[in-house]
């Protein structure tokens, strides 16, 4: 099994979401996050005081997969996140050792 | 307010046979435009504080409104307007016993009553204004504290002396239609003595605390924009020709202050903001507060564009002297109210009202008048503030603690929060379902 970890822009969440419930995923969890890659952050101005915005605001979007499907759920991310542009965000996967479902306890993929 | 002068109205006392309904309509209306500038004022501050202190300040521009409101009746009207003595009034009306007399020195065409309703407003929004430059770190009770005993010790004796003909400035022949050195030095002097008793924000100025709610700032300064109509068009105290004049130079100049303070800025950082356009806007409408009924309209337009320009450039003045004015009421109503003050003594004008200044043969007369009114009132403000924060600070304490101020006023001071955590693209939240009840 694999955790996919996407970091990508928040209003592509739906786009994202709505990809990934046609590919047939049975869960996610969303967050919000803070961070900055190699964009880096934006200057604002208010009353001629210069703020440097280094941390923007993103989605943190994670999914547990089969690790047969974890490629191809990869490349639908990215392919629903992308818009071209710079700030478009990362997509990882690690190794996941253990997955229970806390109501039946199910174990492993079945769990997913 | 144009009686100052002594010569446009008649100092004789007709009582209440003069009064005039459709000067008693329009001060009425005026009165309640002018409330309106307190919570424009709130949500001008609002905007500009971290999303913590939105609540923290609404709430002390608020209860201003009710500490005022009761306190002008008992006795701080009657103090600020009725009496013969040139520092201070009497109690004559306190309570607002013995209204029907008129209040000393004028002779109104509008009941006295209405005339205690239309100070009142500037009473409330007076005080409130000192709250931008200590925003973010007074405690709640300490401010209503302040804020009344403020009201007695400062705005009572400077509205005397400059608004009530009886008063030693008004005297001397200073001019000030609306408030310009009443409402706003006084106000910012204040702002700044209440600043250095309490020191400046934790993290400022390293750490960011920019405005959390642009667009409220905007709605606020539309609001103020609006009632100022009634504060300075309504200060001719009849709906007349100089009410019009008073109505279209405060127009003018703001449009003129909005237009000066982009500009500045486009050069100087290279962006004209919409937080600059609504700063402008208020320099503006506080630059032509006190000139409003004494100048042309296009001396409106020179005072507007100073003022703009000048109050841009004066709030860089706390990062350079280390003060934290936090929302710049020190840049925008200290040098703002100080700016139109003396530039009556330039453009004014008796074809519209009073004096001639410098620009119009008057030589240098009306100048000498109107510096005196500023150095008097900042220096009295500053002082007596200064002490009452001072003792204050050391008593009951004005500051909140540490760890309050990182929780932020709403939470530390109200016990409420403005805001569920922030939302996703679809307007779904997030966050707030994981507050609990204990």
């Amino acid at each position: 099994m694999k955790l996919i970890t996407a970091i990508i822009k928040p209003f592509k969440l739906d786009d994202v979401k709505n990809a990934l419930n046609a590919f047939g995923i049975t869960g996610m969890t969303v967050s919000e996050a803070m961070g900055f890659g190699r964009t880096r952050g934006h200057t604002e101005v208010y009353r001629g005081a210069e703020y440097t915005i280094d941390l923007i605001p993103k989605i943190r979007l994670e999914v547990v997969v089969d690790s047969a499907d974890a490629e191809k759920v990869i490349d639908v991310i990215v392919k629903a996140a992308s818009t071209g542009a710079i700030g478009d965000g990362k997509v990882w996967s690690v190794p996941v050792d253990h997955i229970v479902r806390v109501r039946t306890g199910e174990r492993g993929v079945d769990a997913i | 307010m144009h009686f100052l002068m002594g010569t446009a109205v008649s100092a004789v006392n007709t009582a209440t046979d003069a009064t005039n309904h459709a000067d008693t309509a329009w001060i009425l209306a005026s009165s309640a435009l002018v409330l309106l500038m307190t919570p424009g004022l709130a949500f001008f501050y609002g905007g500009m504080v971290r999303g913590k202190n939105v609540l923290g300040m609404l709430a002390q521009n608020y209860v201003t409104m009710g500490t005022v409101s009761v306190l002008w009746i008992l006795g701080v009207y009657s103090l600020a307007f009725q009496g013969s003595n040139g520092l201070i009034g009497n109690l004559k009306n306190f309570g607002l016993n013995h209204i029907w007399m008129e209040p000393t020195g004028l002779s109104l065409t509008i009941p006295p009553m209405v005339f205690v309703a239309f100070q009142l407003m500037f009473a409330i929004i007076t005080p409130a204004l000192i709250t931008g430059g200590t925003a973010d770190r007074l405690k709640f009770g300490s401010w209503v504290a302040f804020s009344s005993l403020w009201l007695i010790l400062v705005y009572a004796p400077v509205a005397h002396w400059v608004f009530s003909p009886a008063g030693w400035l008004a005297k001397k022949g200073a001019e000030d239609f609306a408030g310009g050195t009443v409402v706003h030095a006084n106000a910012g002097a204040a702002a700044l003595a209440v600043i250095l008793v309490i020191g400046k924000r934790k993290g400022w100025p390293k750490e960011r605390m920019r405005p959390h709610n642009v667009p409220y700032v905007l709605l606020g300064a539309g609001l103020l924009w609006f009632g100022w109509f009634g504060f300075n068009a309504g200060s001719a105290l009849s709906a007349n020709t100089l009410s019009a004049y008073a109505f279209v130079n405060t127009n003018t100049a703001t449009g003129a202050a909005l237009l000066g303070w982009i500009i500045t800025e486009k050069f100087r950082d290279g962006h004209s903001t919409t937080l600059g356009a609504a700063s402008g806007a208020v320099a503006g409408l506080v630059a032509i507060t006190p000139a409003c009924g004494f100048v042309s309209p296009v001396g409106s337009i020179v005072i507007g564009l100073a003022a703009g320009a000048v109050c841009c450039l004066a709030t860089g003045l706390k990062n350079i002297f280390k003060f934290d004015d936090a929302l710049d009421v020190v840049g925008v109503h200290l040098v703002g109210g100080i700016l139109g003050a003396l530039l009556i003594g330039l453009f004014g004008t008796a074809m519209v009202n009073g004096a001639n200044g410098v620009f119009y043969k008057g030589g240098w007369t009306l100048m000498g008048h109107q510096a005196l009114a500023v150095v008097a009132v900042v220096a009295y403000s500053f002082v007596v503030t200064y002490i009452l924060a001072f003792i204050l600070e050391k008593t009951v304490g004005l500051r909140v603690s540490e760890e309050d101020e990182a929780a932020g006023l709403d939470l530390s001071q109200h016990a409420e929060t403005a805001y569920e955590s922030a939302t996703f693209s679809d307007g779904s939240r997030f966050l707030s379902n994981f507050t609990s009840n204990n």
